[in-house]
């Protein structure tokens, strides 16, 4: 892990149980200001619990961590004022206006009433929410809602946001134009800490990426750095019929830098290689040979989803962490 | 990638001092308060069930209930009073459940804003939204023969006690709502302990005509203090005592006492 001066964020060693559910099992993370960093991980593997304690929430069993400076644990209200935080869901009272929402974060984050009500027309205007503003949030549709969530998070200018799986639940439309607004964002200088389930919101978002899985960061580096450790490009092979899986791993093992794996779900092979060129032909000829019958064959960068697999052993989207994590996860959504 | 210098402190105003704990109550309330004029319906809806209580007693019962000197009304009204407040507060808990549901709670945790004044802002607005439910029900008694018979301060005693005493149960029902946060179990467990805990008190018929054993219970009851002593306020003796008055006082500080400090530490605990 890189050492950066004065990291706005640093958490070592940070752990959280609930009951006997190990959340987070030391957890270190150092995050430059101005950068964004993304925490990308499956259910349940402790992202959420590590931006619940760093947003003073939650309170670690171990270890310590600090935002702008501040301590997460003895300095809590200052630390509130400089950060900003959205979570899974649009916390925004639903009978209030848009604008009503805003201007009353921007009151508790200890605005005048003039200055918060100033900070919130600006910030409608900015998140296309000016002429929807004087409407209460019901009539809101969900993508509407999370821009006004965020929005909130923003009221109090804050140095570092927090945004836990930002567009998870969004139709790809309103991701895109999250995406859109995040990025204006960042490009003001504000520090960013995301998490995310998608390999391609943490590719396109962020500078540098924390893989973490069971309460743990088990890779730290940019996207080309972490895509890198696979070495490198991908040969994926699906096949017509799944009972010809063995086989065909079987038929590819030893053509170049590491063994096959099987993904059941898909009927798909996958080999590491180390390029493109001459590999497909080579691969088609084992694969004919062994006659197994083809639907499919490419060669690709790796994606965080291959870096997560090889780390893993499963993929982001299907590794099943403890239920009971995603118990407390999901506690408010119950 | 860049690397910043030490960061600068305090950039906003973090203050703990009263006059920040009482503006940001002001503001918590009045976005609760808000849900009532936008919303008119659930105020018409929490008014319905208390007057179907006063009409229901006073036609129902009161035929069957004789009482010495007064009428059913009089005696009546003082239990509505105090059976509206109590059954208001279960709002509150109910309140607070769906704001962390909602991820609202989170939100305010997340703030640099005085840590005591959501549950403050929550009880306060809810104990103004009950002072308009009972002086609803002071309306409807005077529409079918109900009076205050001791004057005006004493009236405006009798209702200061009714809310005290409501305000206090908010806080029963804000630790109720912030330690079971599934709003429907909130829902039943904030009423199912109040219906034996009002009609086992004085508050719809004398102490005197139930069982010995029920009685011992009902005298006992916070709730038929804070109704004595209202009863005594409204109509004088021998329907309350000065006693009575104090006896309900003291209750709404234990209960205070207790339950305040129980509710702020499950808010700070809330996950």
């Amino acid at each position: 892990m890189p050492q950066h001066e004065n990291p706005i964020i640093r958490a070592e060693g940070l752990t959280k149980s609930f009951g006997d559910v190990h959340a987070l099992s030391g957890v270190d993370l150092e995050v430059a200001e101005g950068t964004v960093y993304g925490l990308l991980g499956p259910n349940g593997a402790g992202k959420t619990t590590t931006v619940r304690v760093l947003t003073t929430l939650l309170t670690p069993d171990a270890g310590t961590a600090s935002v702008a400076g501040y301590d997460v644990v003895t300095q809590r209200t200052a630390l509130r004022s400089v950060i900003g935080l959205a979570g899974q869901y649009a916390a925004v009272d639903e009978i209030l206006t848009g604008r009503e929402n805003l201007v009353m974060v921007g009151q508790l984050y200890r605005l005048s009433t003039a200055e918060a009500r100033r900070r919130a027309d600006d910030i409608l205007e900015r998140f296309d929410l000016s002429d929807a503003g004087n409407r209460p949030v019901k009539t809101y549709s969900g993508g509407m809602r999370r821009r006004l969530d965020l929005a909130a998070s923003l009221v109090g200018r804050p140095r570092v946001l927090f945004l836990d799986e930002p567009t998870t639940g969004l139709d790809p439309r309103s991701r895109l134009g999250l995406w859109d607004f995040i990025e204006s964002l960042v490009a003001e200088g504000t520090t960013l800490l995301l998490t995310t389930q998608y390999l391609e919101e943490a590719d396109r978002l962020a500078d540098r990426i924390a893989v973490i899985d069971h309460g743990r960061v088990i890779a730290e580096g940019t996207s080309t750095e972490l895509k890198g450790t696979i070495g490198g490009d991908v040969l994926e092979l699906e096949l017509v019929d799944p009972s010809q899986l063995e086989a065909a791993a079987a038929a590819l093992s030893g053509m170049c830098c590491g063994e096959p794996t099987l993904e059941h779900l898909t009927n798909t092979v996958r080999v590491p290689v180390e390029s493109a060129v001459g590999t497909i032909t080579d691969a088609v000829r084992r694969i004919d040979r062994a006659g197994i019958d083809l639907v499919d064959i490419a060669v690709h960068r790796p994606t965080l989803d291959d870096v997560f697999l090889s780390l893993t052993g499963e993929h982001v989207t299907e590794a099943v962490a403890d239920p009971g994590k995603r118990r407390k996860r999901q506690r408010s959504m119950s | 990638m860049t690397t910043s210098t030490a960061p600068a402190p305090a950039p906003a105003p973090t203050g703990r001092g009263p006059i920040w704990v009482i503006r940001d109550t002001l503001v918590v309330m009045r976005r609760n308060l808000l849900k009532y004029v936008r919303v008119p319906t659930l105020l018409v809806f929490s008014t319905v069930q208390p007057i179907m209580f006063v009409l229901l007693f006073a036609f129902v019962f009161g035929g069957a209930i004789t009482l010495p000197g007064i009428d059913y009304i009089d005696f009546l009204m003082a239990g509505i009073f105090v059976q509206t407040s109590v059954f208001g507060s279960t709002n509150t808990g109910i309140g607070l459940a769906e704001d962390m549901n909602k991820g609202l709670i989170d939100r305010f945790r997340s703030l640099p804003m005085s840590r005591s004044a959501v549950l403050a802002g929550r009880t306060l607005s809810d104990a103004v939204r009950n002072l308009f439910v009972v002086l609803l029900m002071v309306g409807v008694g005077y529409l079918i023969g109900f009076n205050f018979q001791n004057g005006f301060v004493d009236a405006v005693l009798a209702i200061v006690l009714v809310m005290l005493f409501g305000y206090a149960f908010t806080w029963i029902s804000a630790t109720i709502g912030l330690a079971i946060k599934d709003v429907e179990s909130v829902q039943a467990a904030s009423f199912i302990w109040l219906f034996p805990l009002t009609f086992a008190s004085s508050a719809f018929v004398p102490v005197e005509t139930m069982p010995d054993w029920l009685a011992w219970f009902a005298r006992n009851n916070p709730v038929t203090h804070a109704v004595n002593g209202t009863r005594y306020l409204i109509l004088g003796e021998p329907w309350g005592f000065p006693a009575d008055v104090w006896k309900a006082l003291a209750w709404i500080v234990i209960l205070l006492g207790v339950f305040i400090p129980f509710a702020i530490s499950r808010y700070r605990r809330a996950v």
